[in-house]
């Protein structure tokens, strides 16, 4: 028996969405497959190489052998200095859009602006703190330069998160605190600041995440190839984390025999991002808590 | 008093944060300063090793040529003054290292005191001769015409093909293969990353219920933190000889690898930026199209799609951004030779990745590295549109959203 044409349409209607919802959800979990290969990939291969010696030792044998001690402490000293630059202008900037600014050209001109700053390549910050820092300023190559460059490419992050914490705080919070008789100040450093306070952590937590990855704009400001020492002052050079895997992986002395090692880099490199999102998590957990109990 | 003194504070304080606030615009500026000056450098030079010069003989009517035709010519690609607007078929090439095949030691001299005679001898009874040699031989009494390079200008710097910028007698700077690579290689990723960003943008935002939802995201979101060198780490061990073997190719090192790892790169901006877009269609659009009878994906591709167009458009060009601007992943995967790519089982080179490879060596203040801030001009200026499409596309989805 022929079924009415409504019922055909509609099966076939149903067939169209079962086809279109399965095949979408298998395409998402098939980049979540990639994303899990190639983690596990880094991570297997990489633990196999970890030891306490190679996170504590200087590299030896043409970097083949030892361990990467000299380029973890850099990439520390490069991710401490462009925070410290960083994070107390973003977070000022931050304050200003969103709480000072009034809605008009400027405001509209300092977002586009930052926002233009965050596509900024990486290596155009690269090309810039060579140029500014390191030539005209003459810093050198040396961490100062390096953590310049860095917190240039870390600063419209860290607005951002800045602006996104602050909007999202209630406006009653202020007109209350304003009309109490506080100042503008007052209100923003008893009143907003404190609620935004988790979130701007999460913020700066997670642009340490990418700092401490950026290759390109250290390239020329602060990486040094191979140097076995601990840096003495800020217009040293260093050794940096993710600058390491790119000189071993491509051009070391000998590449076969130093892969290893750069399994190796490339997991402390990938735990140190994992580490920043799990800690971000925690925290924005722990004060969001913390908080609203108050 | 007191409240005088708070009010003054207050001023300082807003001053201070303002201050602040514009100084991202500052360092957008001085970017654009310094990229431009240490650029515009490049042009209206001649690309000459210095202290040379080219002469030829003087019955000869060119009296200039362009770098590339003059590096055509001593690769005699160039074999004959008819095709550069002179007289006479086959062109003589001299380098001053060949004149031992003209003239006896003797004649030269031991301390080669008459060398200078004996080149300008040479180009004056040779009529289709084109000779390079140091600038210190052509002197008052020289016979030949010595003829100039032309100059780099910012058209012959974009549509030359040649990038050979350490190339003696005459470096070429031409930065068209590497602009045509950068957008192979980009525009490849998105071919790549759009559809499955969508699709999963489309399964998160619609489709998947809240539990698989919170355990995905994350995820995706990890994706994006992954630093580049590692993306480029791993397309370099496992991608690189994977293409090596499946197409039976010499190296793995090309642009289609160069476009797998940056799309896998693209992947979460895309994801991200439309998945936002879609959640913004309004529920009661939603409910008013399933209400008439349309089943769920009906709504999702007449609806939710088309209402969130600009937004998805929008993630899809900040990827191309993201790509275009890559530079260890690509510096790491694809082989980076300057070559016009036919296919993408060629090796490409990309414009951020010449930047990082040669910036290192090339010497302060010289062409080169002027050049090499050109190419970061060059990016500047395509990644500063990018931004500011975005930028307005999304202002408009704003200003539409109020309706």
């Amino acid at each position: 028996m022929k079924q009415p044409d409504h019922i055909q349409v509609r099966k076939r209607k149903q067939r169209s969405q079962a086809f279109a919802f399965v095949s979408f959800g298998v395409i998402s979990f098939a980049i979540v497959a990639i994303l899990i290969v190639i983690l596990s990939f880094i991570l297997y291969n990489g633990f196999r190489v970890i030891s306490w010696d190679f996170i504590t030792k200087m590299p030896e044998d043409g970097m083949t052998k030892g361990g990467i001690y000299p380029a973890i402490i850099g990439t520390l000293y490069l991710v401490a200095g462009s925070m410290l630059f960083a994070f107390p202008i973003g977070v000022m900037s931050g304050i200003y859009i969103n709480e000072y600014a009034k809605d008009g050209f400027l405001k509209r001109f300092i977002q586009m602006m930052t926002n233009n700053l965050a596509g900024v390549p990486s290596i155009v910050f690269g090309l810039f703190g060579m140029s500014l820092f390191v030539n005209k300023l003459k810093f050198g190559d040396s961490i100062l330069a390096g953590s310049l460059t860095l917190g240039l490419l870390a600063l419209p992050v860290v607005i951002r998160t800045t602006e996104e914490a602050l909007k999202a705080i209630d406006n009653s919070f202020r007109i209350g605190s304003l009309a109490l008789g506080a100042s503008k100040w007052q209100t923003t450093r008893r009143v907003v600041m404190p609620m935004a306070f988790p979130n701007v952590v999460t913020g700066l937590i997670l642009s340490i995440g990418r700092v401490s990855g950026e290759t390109a704009p250290i390239l020329f400001t602060v990486a040094a190839y191979f140097l076995p020492k601990l840096p003495h002052s800020i217009f040293d050079k260093v050794m940096a984390l993710p600058y390491h895997l790119y000189v071993i992986s491509t051009s070391g002395t000998n590449i076969e025999a130093s892969r290893g090692m750069a399994y190796g880099t490339a997991l402390v490199l990938i735990m140190l991002v994992l580490i920043a999102n799990l800690l971000a998590n925690a925290l924005r957990r722990y004060l969001g808590k913390k908080v609203k109990m108050n | 008093m007191g409240k005088r003194l708070t009010k003054f504070t207050e001023r300082v304080i807003e001053s201070t944060l303002m201050v602040s606030g514009t100084f991202t615009s500052v360092i957008v500026l001085l970017i654009i300063l310094f990229l431009f000056s240490e650029g515009a450098g490049l042009f209206n030079q001649t690309p000459m090793e210095k202290g040379y010069v080219v002469a030829v003989n003087t019955a000869n009517p060119v009296s200039t040529l362009s770098p590339a035709e003059f590096k055509n010519v001593y690769d005699a690609k160039i074999k004959t003054w008819k095709s550069l607007g002179g007289t006479g078929d086959s062109i003589k090439v001299f380098r001053v290292d060949d004149i031992a095949g003209y003239y006896t030691e003797e004649q030269i001299g031991s301390n080669f005191e008459h060398l200078g005679a004996c080149i300008s001898e040479l180009v004056a009874k040779t009529p289709n001769i084109i000779a390079f040699f140091p600038r210190e031989y052509a002197d008052k009494d020289f016979k030949g015409k010595v003829i100039s390079l032309k100059k780099i200008t910012i058209g012959s710097f974009i549509s030359d093909r040649e990038w050979f910028p350490t190339a003696q007698p005459v470096a070429q700077f031409g930065v068209l293969s590497l602009i045509l690579g950068t957008l192979w290689v980009s525009l490849a990723a998105i071919l790549f990353a759009l559809p499955l960003g969508l699709a999963t943008a489309i399964y998160l935002a619609e489709i998947a219920d809240s539990r698989v939802r919170n355990i995905l995201k994350p995820l995706i979101e990890l994706l994006a933190g992954i630093p580049s060198v590692v993306y480029g780490f791993f397309g370099l061990i496992v991608i690189v000889p994977l293409i090596k073997n499946i197409f039976h190719l010499d190296v793995g090192e090309t642009a289609l690898a160069g476009s797998i790892v940056l799309g896998i790169m693209a992947l979460p901006t895309i994801i991200t930026v439309s998945e936002d877009a879609l959640r913004n269609t309004p529920r009661a659009m939603k409910e008013a199209s399933l209400a008439l009878g349309a089943t769920k994906w009906q709504t999702i591709y007449k609806v939710s799609i088309p209402y969130s167009a600009s937004g998805i458009t929008a993630g899809a060009i900040l990827g191309i951004g993201r790509a275009i601007g890559e530079t260890m992943a690509v510096l790491m995967c694809t082989g980076n030779s300057a070559i016009i790519p036919h296919s993408l089982l060629q090796p490409v080179r990309t414009i951020p990745a010449t930047i990082a490879a040669e910036l290192g060596e090339a010497a302060q203040g010289g062409l080169h590295y002027k050049a090499l801030f050109a190419l970061g001009c060059i990016l500047f200026i395509i990644t500063f549109v990018i931004n500011l499409t975005v930028e307005f596309i999304s202002s408009k989805r704003r200003g539409g959203s109020h309706q």
